[in-house]
């Protein structure tokens, strides 16, 4: 079983600091949702808006279609993974487990079935009466995630659960997280800073920035198509030259930057003579000239060689500094340091946003 | 040789006994990197080290209660008689307090007393766990910083008052015509006034708020590390909130609640200001019998006798409830 969730128009506040602003969102039933912003930007809040240890101060959350206000977290069909996992450390790994249904009064045979399915699922086949100091960082987490699942939620939300855990573990967990909610089929909402997870697990993402949702789309519009300034320089690596609309239509604008008037995809329909950002991604530029108003030179200052690819970072007119990552098919040249390199990009790959909020580096 | 000076050795043969333990350990465990104690701290430092500890810990902690233990098995004599051909080891002293002074039957006031006492004691610590845990509780999870202080600065502001003087205005408060026997009666909730310190309820109040400090903060001090996820991780699997209580908060804490209970416990049992001024006049208890031996016979045999009774008694009495509760000796003092 599995329920959406909808906010409605919910703030949050904490006296005069506003949290969350308006968040307004549908996350469909069995959907993968995440939450991807900067550490404060209102992430965590909205998860235990959602999960009732936090009443929103206007607007509603609907678990299933029904108001949950006024209604506790120990009476909500959600669960929780807490970031630091919040394991009872006095109780075995079983009883960790069956928890919730020790709560509901359900006998212990009952309970013992349930923990050995669940220990399955979780590859950890009888191992119920290890104490939890015996298991590893990934076990615990999978003991975690077989604990919320084990009163049967229709919404399991997750508290950046992997971010205490190294790379090699982490990677694996997010292939591990994402079919295990395939398998059970309940809505996931996974809150996270980290882009990678976000983008490779979720079949949508919110970003967020200071309280304020962002953009809500899948992961590769999310990459491809930013909706405002902040997503486009959150999410990967981008390039911005910041500058003046001088000619826009429909579909294309022409930017008047410190390197000179460039071109760039209009989605936002910017006006001529409002300040924008011209968005390029690394990946995107080359190292060879190319249309008129998409080449511009730049001097430069360092090459770094990382196996798959180079990163070439040069610096343009008025010190503006600009990455180029060239891929090793393509088959570029790379420059020596302190040339001057003619960098150009497609028309199609560029991007104009209003200016807006960035993200700090 | 008499068994006083005898007494005087015992601690330098510990010490000797516990020197050659820690020869042999060395011996047998050869560290070349391991630098002896004269070595590290100089042969001065050393010995004025030894020398401080040990005055410490022999003459001031070791002989004086080796001293009373060799007094309680000694017979009632007027300091002529000492060391004297009267002055046997005997065990009259301990039998004196089960067989009653006749000679038949049980000595019914003593062993009276001393049940009382450690009921009314057990009583005591349950009271002030009940009182404590909830305060303890608010002030390690859920209460703001600035409250907190307040509430620390309230237990603790009370306690430089003296603790006759706080004694004996819990009299003032608590008598048939103090004020809350008066206040009750002119507002017509009761016709005739409760005589609260007669049926021992001054004798509750008094022990329960004089070792409130002392139940509070290692209850206080378990319950603040606990990771306030574990409390919002059993809420959010469905606990009410006493399960939560009792499955996540007091097992964690169990070891500062024993601690707690085992200092209250004895304090109380040992108690002697408190029981005095607010007991009923029909309330013995029996560190009042042991102080009578010593101020008011001259007896310092049984009084000693009597109080090893009472610390025996009490010593076995914690360590049953530890063992029971499943906690060890060093958790509760750590």
């Amino acid at each position: 079983m599995s329920a959406g969730v909808e906010l409605d128009h919910v703030t949050v506040r904490f006296g005069e600091f506003t949290a969350v602003k308006s968040a307004t969102l549908d996350i469909k039933g069995g959907e993968f949702f995440s939450f991807l912003g900067p550490s404060g930007c209102g992430k965590t809040t909205i998860l235990r808006t959602v999960s009732g240890f936090l009443e929103p101060s206007e607007g509603a959350v609907k678990i299933g279609g029904q108001n949950m206000a006024g209604i506790g977290p120990n009476k909500r069909p959600t669960a929780l993974i807490f970031q630091n996992l919040a394991l009872f450390p006095l109780m075995t790994v079983a009883e960790n487990i069956t928890y919730g249904l020790r709560v509901q009064g359900i006998d212990k045979a009952t309970r013992a079935k349930k923990a050995n399915e669940l220990l399955e699922l979780i590859a950890l086949p009888g191992q119920g009466n290890k104490q939890m100091s015996e298991l590893s960082g990934g076990q615990k987490q999978r003991v975690a995630i077989a604990r919320a699942l084990c009163v049967q939620p229709e919404v399991l939300l997750l508290d950046e659960p992997l971010s205490a855990l190294d790379l090699k573990l982490r990677q694996h967990m997010r292939n591990e997280l994402r079919s295990i909610q395939r398998m059970v089929g309940i809505t996931f909402i996974y809150i996270t800073h980290d882009q990678g997870e976000a983008l490779t697990m979720s079949d949508r993402i919110a970003v967020m920035s200071d309280g304020v949702i962002q953009q809500v789309a899948d992961g590769k519009t999310i990459y491809d198509q930013p909706a405002t300034a902040f997503v486009a320089s959150f999410v990967g690596e981008n390039n911005p030259f910041a500058g003046t609309v001088a000619q826009a239509d429909s579909s294309f604008a022409l930017v008047d930057t410190k390197l000179g008037r460039l071109r760039g995809r209009n989605p936002r329909g910017a006006k001529a003579g409002d300040k924008a950002i011209l968005f390029v991604r690394p990946e995107s530029a080359r190292l060879a000239p190319g249309g008129a108003d998409t080449t511009f030179s730049a001097k430069v200052k360092s090459v770094a060689f990382e196996g798959n690819m180079t990163h070439v970072f040069l610096e343009g007119a008025g010190k503006k500094d600009i990455t180029v990552t060239v891929g090793r098919q393509s088959g570029a040249v790379i420059p020596e340091q302190d040339t001057v390199a003619t960098v150009s990009y497609d028309a199609e790959l560029g991007l104009v946003l209003p200016e807006g909020q960035m993200a700090r580096e | 040789m008499s068994s006083r000076l005898v007494v005087l050795f015992v601690p330098f043969v510990v010490i000797a006994i516990f020197w050659l333990m820690a020869r042999r350990e060395a011996k047998l465990r050869r560290d070349p990197t391991h630098k002896g104690y004269f070595e590290r701290n100089g042969m001065t430092l050393g010995i004025i080290f030894i020398a401080l500890v040990a005055l410490w810990t022999l003459f001031l902690v070791v002989l004086p209660y080796l001293y009373m233990v060799v007094e309680s098995f000694h017979p009632t004599l007027r300091p002529v008689e000492r060391g004297g051909p009267k002055d046997v080891l005997t065990l009259a002293q301990y039998r004196s307090f089960f067989v009653a002074h006749s000679g038949e039957g049980w000595n019914a006031v003593h062993i009276g007393a001393f049940v009382f006492s450690i009921v009314a004691s057990i009583a005591v610590t349950a009271l002030n766990f009940a009182i404590c845990y909830p305060l303890a509780f608010y002030m390690a999870q859920s209460g703001t910083a600035q409250k907190v202080r307040l509430i620390m600065l309230a237990l603790i502001v009370p306690y430089w008052v003296n603790e006759i003087l706080r004694a004996f205005s819990l009299r003032l408060l608590l008598a048939t015509k103090g004020l809350i026997n008066n206040v009750m009666v002119a507002g017509g909730f009761i016709d005739t006034p409760i005589d609260f310190l007669g049926n021992n309820v001054g004798l509750y109040v008094g022990l329960s708020y004089a070792y409130l400090l002392v139940m509070i903060f290692p209850l206080y001090n378990a319950i603040e590390s606990l990771d306030k996820n574990q409390i919002e991780a059993a809420r959010d699997l469905g606990a009410p909130w006493w399960r939560i209580h009792k499955d996540v908060v007091i097992p964690y804490a169990k070891p500062g609640i024993a601690s707690g209970c085992t200092m209250v416990f004895m304090l109380s049992a040992g108690s002697l200001a408190a029981p005095q001024f607010l007991g009923g006049p029909r309330t013995l208890w029996f560190t009042s019998v042991i102080y009578n031996f010593f101020f008011q016979n001259f007896n310092w045999a049984r009084g000693s006798a009597y109080a090893f009774i009472l610390l025996a008694a009490c010593i076995a009495l914690v360590m049953l409830m530890l063992r029971l509760f499943k906690v060890s000796l060093g958790e509760t003092i750590k």
